[in-house]
């Protein structure tokens, strides 16, 4: 074998290529299995608990996290703010990545994807939240395709169809933020359904206004934690105002998501007094709620403001991760950990192996196809030919 | 905490009542947390 051919060899077989090789193959498995032999062969799934892990952490999660994209691109297109300018692309990327990875998941929890189309052009249950969120992801993983397309088009030089699509940039802008601000409370307004079967604490009228708030910090958060990744791993693609404009993102979206955070905190305490639902927090789920909202939205807020006073990039990052953490753990706790709360053990929910292994299957999808784009399209750095839109 | 309340007015009136000094600390409480945010913006 030549050197080359050797060198091709010692590249391929990188840690990170074998790990993900393995997940995904596992991944293919479980995928075969999952359409072959129905749900109930890879899921702990049942009458009682229909909605696992796929909807807890794939979609209400993927959800949350892709808000990175409707928050760039409106600080950047809509208020003007264009010194974010160099975090949009990749937010819009991860945005429409983590939309269709939503989609995907779907597919696992939903099957027979061939019926896809249906909700929207056969039989719309126009009545129906689950409706609008299929209709909104359906029109927003639209817009964000669009919005992504001109990277797309810099790599494979289509000039004058990029200078087409750049031109819509702020209308497909305020076409996404309508579209987020519909779908993301719509997610919080879907466990509405079950006041009986969602704990007190995090059961409320104002769930819909929850899930679009956390959603705002939850974008925020994702960009800058996306950022510090980027800058760890594929800092070789960036380009020099990408590493000249990263601290000043940084600094300002965590300034927003600390405002916007003790803002969250404030609408919840309202809902608790609302609701008087005081005396629940003294109890087992009070302390889990208290955990939550205290140990994983308080004090990652205090931690973004302390390091925007003290101009401290490593507080920021720590304090992105600390909140993505969070809104995971909230979305899992609606969805399935303080959901059916009252009923015995033995008949709670927990995920199967399987179920994990395919969310780890999707997340890594999402990875690996994030790093084809961003190390071939211009993302990470501005194409030399095309001026900054 | 455990307030016992005999009718929906009661408690109503309980609720809104905690709600609207809660909102009252709120109304304080932001603008001093956005000073605390930007207090050293100037400097820099």
């Amino acid at each position: 074998m030549t050197d080359n051919g050797g060198q091709t060899v010692r590249k391929l077989w990188t840690p990170f290529n074998v790990i993900v090789g393995i997940i995904l193959a596992v991944g293919g498995v479980l995928t075969l299995m999952r359409f072959t032999q129905g749900i109930g062969a890879v899921t702990n799934l049942d009458n009682n608990n229909p909605w696992g892990v796929w909807i807890g952490f794939d979609l209400l999660c993927g959800v949350a996290l892709a808000a990175g994209g409707y928050v760039t691109s409106a600080a950047c297109y809509i208020f003007g703010l264009k010194r974010y300018h160099s975090a949009v692309r990749p937010a819009i990327l991860t945005a429409f990545l983590g939309y269709a990875l939503v989609v995907l998941a779907l597919h696992y929890d939903v099957g027979r994807p061939w019926r896809l189309p249906y909700p929207i052009f056969v039989s719309q249950g126009t009545s129906s939240l689950l409706f609008e969120v299929g209709l909104c992801v359906f029109l927003y993983l639209t817009v964000l395709f669009i919005e992504f397309t001109p990277a797309a088009f810099e790599w494979l030089g289509l000039k004058k169809i990029r200078a087409v699509v750049v031109k819509l940039t702020l209308i497909l802008t305020i076409f996404g933020v309508v579209l987020s601000t519909l779908h993301q409370s719509s997610l919080g307004a879907l466990f509405m359904i079950a006041p009986s079967k969602l704990h007190p604490l995090w059961y409320s009228n104002y769930l819909p206004v929850y899930f679009f708030i956390s959603s705002m910090f939850a974008g925020m958060s994702m960009v800058i934690f996306e950022s510090t990744l980027a800058h760890r791993y594929l800092s070789r693609h960036m380009d020099d105002t990408h590493h000249r404009q990263a601290f000043g993102v940084a600094m300002g979206f965590a300034k927003a998501a600390a405002f916007v955070m003790v803002g969250y905190l404030s609408v919840k305490l309202v809902g608790i007094a609302i609701d008087g639902h005081w005396q629940y927090l003294t109890t087992g789920w009070g302390m889990w709620y208290l955990v939550e909202v205290i140990g994983c939205v308080a004090l990652p807020a205090v931690l973004f403001a302390m390091g925007v006073r003290e101009k401290n990039l490593k507080f920021v990052r720590w304090a992105a991760a600390w909140t993505v953490f969070g809104i995971v753990l909230n979305r899992l706790n609606i969805s399935m950990i303080a959901f059916n709360y009252h009923l015995p053990s033995d008949q709670r929910y927990f995920p199967s192996i399987m179920e994990i292994g395919t969310s780890v299957f999707i997340v890594t999808l999402g990875i690996v196809i994030y790093r084809f784009v961003t190390t071939r399209m211009p993302v990470l750095h501005e194409h030399p030919d095309y001026p900054a839109h | 905490m455990n307030t016992l309340f005999f009718t929906l007015h009661d408690f109503m009136v309980h609720t809104k009542g905690v709600t609207y000094l809660i909102m009252g600390g709120i109304l304080v409480a932001l603008p001093l947390f956005w000073w605390f945010l930007t207090e050293r913006d100037d400097e820099n």
